[in-house]
């Protein structure tokens, strides 16, 4: 819009504010509370300035943890979940790029049913298949493992789909310029198609690892020992409802560093992700 | 040294579609061969069968004598140049050019002086830097050629590299490419729809037509004596008049000697003389329509007879003529084809 008006302005901005305000004030709380001690939360009486037990509260968070509930540092969480949405996010895009390469690239017998198959696994997300993707992962001895943690979740109909659709954009003449020029069909891939899909991949990285970090059903039942839970799962335990006392002041500190990644890797990202989702021109 | 045979090469896709149906021809070595033809012809098969990126479905290609239908496009030793370019888009200019010869194993040294030397030779250097985005289709044109010479191949192949290119551009490339190859003395194979290029580039022109070739032979060669209806129609601009005359003659045109029977006459634009003595060999009476002048020459548009079949006469210079007007055009014997309209071959 050309026009400029200063009330035509102020409107979107206020919504804009008033949003972001709704959006930020729940956060602001919960880091609020992670720097006042335990009591002053469960009086109640809560002030909405942070408190004088900042690093007191962070420091035992990351490095001790709650003293009853999930007997683990935090920071060992953090590492679990950080290694888990790593391993999630790189292997969905390995796995995704060279099955969209083989799908658009390669003429093997049944290639449109493959890629039908693998279309019509986006309807089976991890929830539907839980029980005996459980049992095959019990069966190979991988609970309690980052193996287990990882590898189910990998395969990824969304990244497929999305690396085929670009692939199906990069012009035919580029593959045969490398044939010309001596280049395989590997040589091709790791020369050409994944220089070109760079900023795809880096789109799908964002989207993947906030969802691997975000996975919960899938390490509470897989994982069992402390030392392999992950933050999302640490957040869970550590709200106590029976008996004993919620340590609130860790839990949200908790919270707090659990939304620290995925901002961290968006913000990162921001514009390659953008350019990712957006670019047509090749 | 090197050069091209294709014995009776075909081409039969899925589905029954025959694109190339027969074909051989000769290329002798540092020759410039055009093929030419209306889109669907066959000649970018053709031109893809040679590169290796189609499969012969029959026939023999044979590159410096040796039989290349199961080899590899990389193995054939050739280097192509597409419509688009095809120049890797995130590679630099520098490493576009030596991509293929790094794939190959040459040493790094000699990679360098090449890429160096066909940069200067296209007028590249000061963009071995820069990414394709940063050039414009000129540039890119040349780094695209400059890839093809680096590698030293036997044959260049070229599919219709000045497509898209602006007019301006189009007609300095093609000085160029006709300098260039006469240079570096490399067998060329070059596809294209566009009959100036072709006349132009040519040292062997093959007319194409419906996945067979009409006539092969010096460009004006063609010009002079095409041996098919489709021939004399495709090479020449303004296209080549050809009229029906049925056996007893036609009004408005009167023709001295000619061959018995219903026959395709034919006769240029440019053979078409407005102030004719009586001693020529055709005279023919024209109302003339429409006029192009395009400065150095006028384009007169008109039927034969005002009724008959349209015709073109191209008139040196300015015209005088408008619309309406009744023009006697005559052309000596030498200037006239025949043609038999049934088989479509010229006749004598």
């Amino acid at each position: 819009m050309v026009e400029r008006r200063r009330l035509l302005d102020f409107v979107p901005h206020l919504v804009l504010m008033l949003g972001i305000a709704i959006v930020a004030f729940p956060v602001y709380v919960a880091f609020v509370a992670s720097t006042w001690d335990a009591a002053t939360i469960s009086n109640g009486q809560m002030p909405l300035r942070p408190g004088p037990h900042f690093l007191e509260n962070y420091y035992r968070t990351i490095f001790i943890g709650t003293s009853s509930s999930t007997r683990e540092p935090v920071g060992t969480m953090m590492l679990n979940s950080l290694i888990m949405a790593i391993c999630i996010a790189l292997g969905k895009i390995a796995i995704s790029l060279i099955s969209a390469f083989a799908v658009v690239y390669f003429r093997f017998p049944f290639r449109m049913a493959a890629f039908w198959i693998i279309f019509m696994t986006l309807m089976l997300p991890v929830e539907v298949r839980i029980f005996p993707t459980y049992k095959i992962v019990a069966d190979l001895r991988l609970l309690d493992t980052f193996a287990g943690l990882t590898i189910p979740l990998i395969a990824s109909a969304t990244a497929t789909l999305l690396f085929r659709q670009f692939f199906m954009t990069v012009p035919d003449e580029l593959v045969e310029a490398s044939k010309i020029d001596g280049a395989g069909p590997m040589k091709f891939f790791f020369d050409t198609l994944v220089p070109l899909s760079i900023t795809s991949v880096a789109a799908m990285f964002v989207v993947q690892f906030i969802y691997g970090w975000n996975q919960y059903l899938w390490p509470l039942l897989i994982t069992t020992k402390d030392n392999m839970q992950t933050i999302v799962i640490g957040i869970k335990k550590m709200i106590v409802t029976q008996d004993a006392l919620t340590e609130w002041q860790l839990a949200m500190a908790t919270a707090i560093l659990a939304m620290l990644p995925p901002v961290i890797v968006v913000v990162v990202m921001q514009k390659l992700f953008v350019k990712g989702l957006v670019e047509t021109e090749k | 040294m090197s050069d091209v045979r294709l014995d009776s090469v075909r081409k039969v896709y899925a589905g029954g579609v025959e694109a190339v149906n027969g074909v051989s021809l000769e290329i002798a070595d540092g020759q410039f061969c055009v093929l030419v033809g209306p889109s669907g012809c066959g000649k970018s098969t053709l031109l893809r069968m040679v590169a290796g990126l189609e499969t012969i479905s029959g026939g023999t290609c044979a590159i410096d004598g040796r039989v290349v239908n199961e080899i590899e496009p990389a193995e054939r030793d050739i280097a192509m140049v597409f419509q688009n370019y095809a120049l890797y888009p995130h590679m630099s200019v520098y490493d576009n050019m030596a991509y293929g010869l790094r794939n190959r194993g040459t040493p790094k040294e000699e990679i360098d002086a090449r890429v160096k030397e066909a940069a200067r030779i296209l007028e590249v250097e000061p963009f071995l830097q820069r990414k394709p985005k940063a050039l414009s289709g000129g540039q890119r044109q040349r780094v695209a050629m400059g890839r093809a010479i680096v590698r030293k191949p036997k044959v260049f192949l070229f599919d219709e590299p000045l497509s898209n290119l602006d007019a301006k551009l189009r007609i300095q490339m093609r000085v160029e490419i006709r300098k260039l190859q006469r240079a570096l003395k490399t067998t060329s194979i070059y596809v294209t729809h566009d009959q100036l290029e072709a006349m132009t580039l040519a040292d062997q022109l093959v007319v194409m037509n419906k996945g067979q070739v009409e006539q092969a032979g010096a460009p004006l060669e063609l010009y002079e004596k095409p041996q098919t209806i489709f021939v004399a129609g495709f090479i020449g601009a303004p296209p080549m008049n050809l009229i029906t005359v049925p056996d007893g003659g036609m009004p408005g045109l009167t023709l001295r000697q000619r061959p018995a029977g219903v026959v395709v006459l034919g006769v240029r634009p440019e053979h078409l003389y407005e102030d004719g003595s009586d001693s020529s060999e055709l005279a023919i009476d024209i109302v003339v329509s429409a006029v192009e002048a395009v400065g150095a020459e006028t384009y007169l548009y008109g039927a034969l007879n005002g009724d008959g079949p349209e015709l073109i006469v191209r008139v040196p210079g300015r015209a005088a003529h408008a619309p309406g007007q009744r023009l006697k055009a005559t052309a000596a014997a030498a200037q006239l084809h025949f043609f038999n309209p049934e088989t479509g071959r010229r006749i004598g």
